[in-house]
């Protein structure tokens, strides 16, 4: 692997210090750009020839594509900023539905004036990222508007995966039954409440951690430990009620989750008081809802606690033959409510 | 979590939801008076852990919900004035106005920002010193000392482009007025909050003109269920009196200091409110001394014609005559992400509470 990169153009960037609209015109200033940043660091074949399009191997017959664009605010925060979460969400689209993540496209919109050395951080942290799960950035693109039209920062990735006949119905979950576990690998909120402790605005001082992460590598490993998974979703944008909500909407079977058997931190939920915000609502960006056979739930744990980001899985609900096409839950204290997808925006700009 | 799992402890909870079940042998109807309170309630699920006797009313204290449309129609008006700043707790932001909402002239320039304290408004007027600040004070005895004390600190620091609109309203009237209007209570879940400021006298009153129990309530599961069983066994006994279950935050003399603030800086001024239409000294005006803080004497707008939705019944809801699932917007037109009325935007509303925990139980 050979870099056409030379280190000299990128210190006389960076002690030109910021973005300019040339930088995205396509002319000497992108040329630049894309050789002392977006290929040193991505640093692959795909991207080494410079082409218009990557020509890419793919192995299945079945491929998954999916699309995700990023606009969080702050662009950087405590677990991650917006390149690694640009990576880490596409891929995990990817891989919740039980596909292999291969390759990943990058298009950026910068704002005029955006330091190219907070850039180069954001670069760096993707191809970090990129790296660990396994993913390959063959393509992409940059455009530059000008100061005020963007803020800061925006990255498009698109993401495609091979995917096996037998986990082809993972994705829309059609085999689900009564009886069938519900898991999550672990506490929510984190991402959304990280996020929000990081605005200037709140003038809160936290160390609560994103949970941002690519899941692929713990799902591969419980596709392999188990043929027993139903269904799989990240727990993203609306949060864990949000999730289960759309998943009983319109079918013959309902939830039920165990409040007791959530884990929430210390923090975040001392944060979801504070602000009155309803944890099982909140952003994750490292969580996988599995929905399994209750035969192989022992196994799936089992197979999830050996993998870094599967220490803390559990069960915490059941599907159910009562409450057709509803989620509820049952309180810490005793009681059952609904459990409801999140209505309107709780909070904008959070991936 | 310290403070908060002492009062989410599932064997007291059950244990009071028992005790409640072997005392309460006649059917009792409770209004929670708070916003805060339905939330709670709706939220942990307690009605699964009370007996049938047991009917609990949602009331009139969302700030929000019980505001007039008129207020909102002039709130964006202002944010039509150029170099104006609309600072506003979240709540109030998607809140239907007869043709427009805050979110909507938001989208369109308007700078319109959220802030969690009044503090904060305060602050983004000292730091834009060209601009005119206003912060749309809504809410009961709660907030609207944090109101008084920002328009007294503007007025010291001389930030003479901090501007109060005031929709701020008292409790007590309109606990009386629903009574007065014929809506059958045995008990309030009186408000928590407002009674740390002004102590328990305004439930004393209300005990006392309409021989009604009165437990000033704490807002976490045990402490409803608490104030639940307090109110059932006055009843049983047949001995309304007030008592405070709340008693971590209550003093039977409230706040002294936070009420001669608002009497500083507010006086009392007749106010509509939604259901209960114009009550008699419910609401809170800026006295004269602080009149150059007051947003509606200094800034000059038209405001709109106020066009109310047809067939919401948001005022009923809030005089607990009609449950939200009783309307016939209620989770079809009306609904969260395209509220007709009040009590479906607020966090604290009664639609949206049921909404969220209750549209299918």
């Amino acid at each position: 692997m050979h870099s056409i990169v030379t280190t000299g153009i990128l210190n006389k960037m960076i002690k030109n210090d910021k973005i300019l609209l040339g930088h995205g015109s396509g002319g000497k200033l992108s040329h630049d750009l894309i050789s002392s940043l977006f290929v040193k660091y991505f640093n692959n074949d795909y991207l080494d020839k410079q082409t218009d399009a990557a020509i890419l191997d793919l192995p299945a017959n079945q491929v998954s594509f999916t699309t995700d664009s990023f606009v969080v605010d702050p662009i950087f925060f405590p677990g991650g900023d917006i390149g690694k979460l640009a990576v880490c969400g596409t891929v995990n689209d990817l891989a919740v539905s039980g596909a292999t993540p291969l390759f990943l496209s990058a298009g950026f919109i910068i704002e005029e004036g955006f330091p190219i050395v907070d850039l180069e951080t954001i670069v760096c942290s993707m191809a970090t990222e990129a790296k660990k799960a396994g993913v390959v950035i063959v393509t992409g693109d940059t455009k530059v508007v000008n100061r005020g039209k963007c803020d800061k920062i925006f990255i498009n990735t698109a993401g495609i995966g091979k995917i096996r006949e037998q986990h082809l119905h993972i994705g829309e979950g059609n085999l689900i039954r009564p009886g069938d576990k519900i898991i999550i690998n672990g506490s929510i909120g984190d991402h959304g409440m990280a996020v929000l402790a990081a605005r200037k605005e709140l003038n809160i001082q936290s160390d609560i951690q994103s949970d941002c992460a690519s899941l692929n590598g713990l799902i591969q490993n419980v596709l392999a430990a188990s043929d027993g998974i139903k269904f799989m979703r990240d727990a993203t944008r609306g949060g864990l009620a949000t999730v289960l909500a759309e998943l009983a909407d319109k079918k013959n079977f309902g939830i039920i989750v165990e409040e007791s058997q959530l884990l929430v931190r210390p923090k975040v939920r001392a944060f979801c008081e504070l602000l009155g915000f309803e944890p099982l609502h909140v952003a994750n960006e490292g969580k996988v809802v599995i929905i399994a056979d209750p035969g192989s739930a022992a196994k799936i744990i089992h197979a999830m606690n050996d993998h870094e980001f599967g220490k803390d899985s559990r069960v915490i609900g059941e599907i159910v033959s009562g409450y057709p096409g509803k989620a509820f839950i049952n309180t810490g204290i005793g009681g059952r409510r609904i459990l409801d997808m999140l209505a309107g925006e709780q909070l904008p700009r959070i991936c | 979590m310290k403070f908060i799992d002492e009062y989410r402890d599932k064997d007291l909870v059950l244990k009071v939801s028992e005790e409640i079940r072997k005392i309460s042998s006649k059917p009792i109807t409770l209004m929670e008076v708070c916003g805060g309170h339905t939330m709670s309630i709706q939220r942990f699920g307690l009605p699964s852990l009370l007996p049938e006797t047991i009917r609990l009313l949602s009331g009139p204290g969302c700030p929000v919900c019980v505001s007039s449309r008129r207020f909102l129609d002039q709130a964006i008006a202002y944010s039509r004035l150029p170099d104006v700043i609309i600072t506003t707790y979240g709540d109030l932001i998607r809140v239907p106005g007869s043709s427009s909402t805050l979110d909507l002239e938001k989208a369109r320039g308007a700078d319109i920002r959220i802030v969690y304290s009044v503090m904060d408004s305060l602050e983004i007027a000292r730091k834009n010193p060209d601009k005119k600040t206003v912060f749309l004070g809504i809410g009961f005895e709660t907030t609207s000392p944090a109101s008084a004390a920002a328009v007294i600190g503007a007025h010291r620091e001389k930030i003479s482009n901090f501007h109060l609109f005031s929709s701020h309203k008292i409790m007590p009237p309109a606990m009386a007025a629903l009574i007065d209007e014929g809506v059958k209570i045995n008990g309030y879940i009186a408000p928590g909050h407002v009674s740390t400021i002004t102590g328990t006298s305004i439930s004393q009153d209300i005990a006392k003109k309409y021989h009604l129990g009165c437990v000033i309530a704490g807002f976490e599961p045990v402490d409803l269920m608490e104030s639940i069983l307090m109110l059932v066994r006055q009843y049983e006994d047949n001995r309304p009196g007030v008592e405070i279950q709340y008693r971590r935050a209550v003093r039977p003399e409230g706040n002294v200091k936070a009420r001669e603030m608002l009497d500083e800086v507010f006086e009392l001024r007749d106010d509509w409110w939604r259901g209960l239409g114009v009550l008699h000294a419910s609401g809170m005006g800026i006295h004269k001394k602080y009149s150059s803080f007051d947003a509606e004497k200094m800034l000059t707008v038209e405001v709109e014609p106020t066009r109310e939705d047809k067939g919401c019944i948001c005022g009923e809801v809030l005089k607990g005559l009609k449950n939200p699932k009783e309307c016939k917007l209620f989770a079809k037109t009306c609904t969260p992400q395209n509220p007709a009325g009040p009590c479906m935007v607020s966090n604290e509303g009664a639609c949206h509470a049921f909404y969220r925990y209750n549209r299918n139980s």
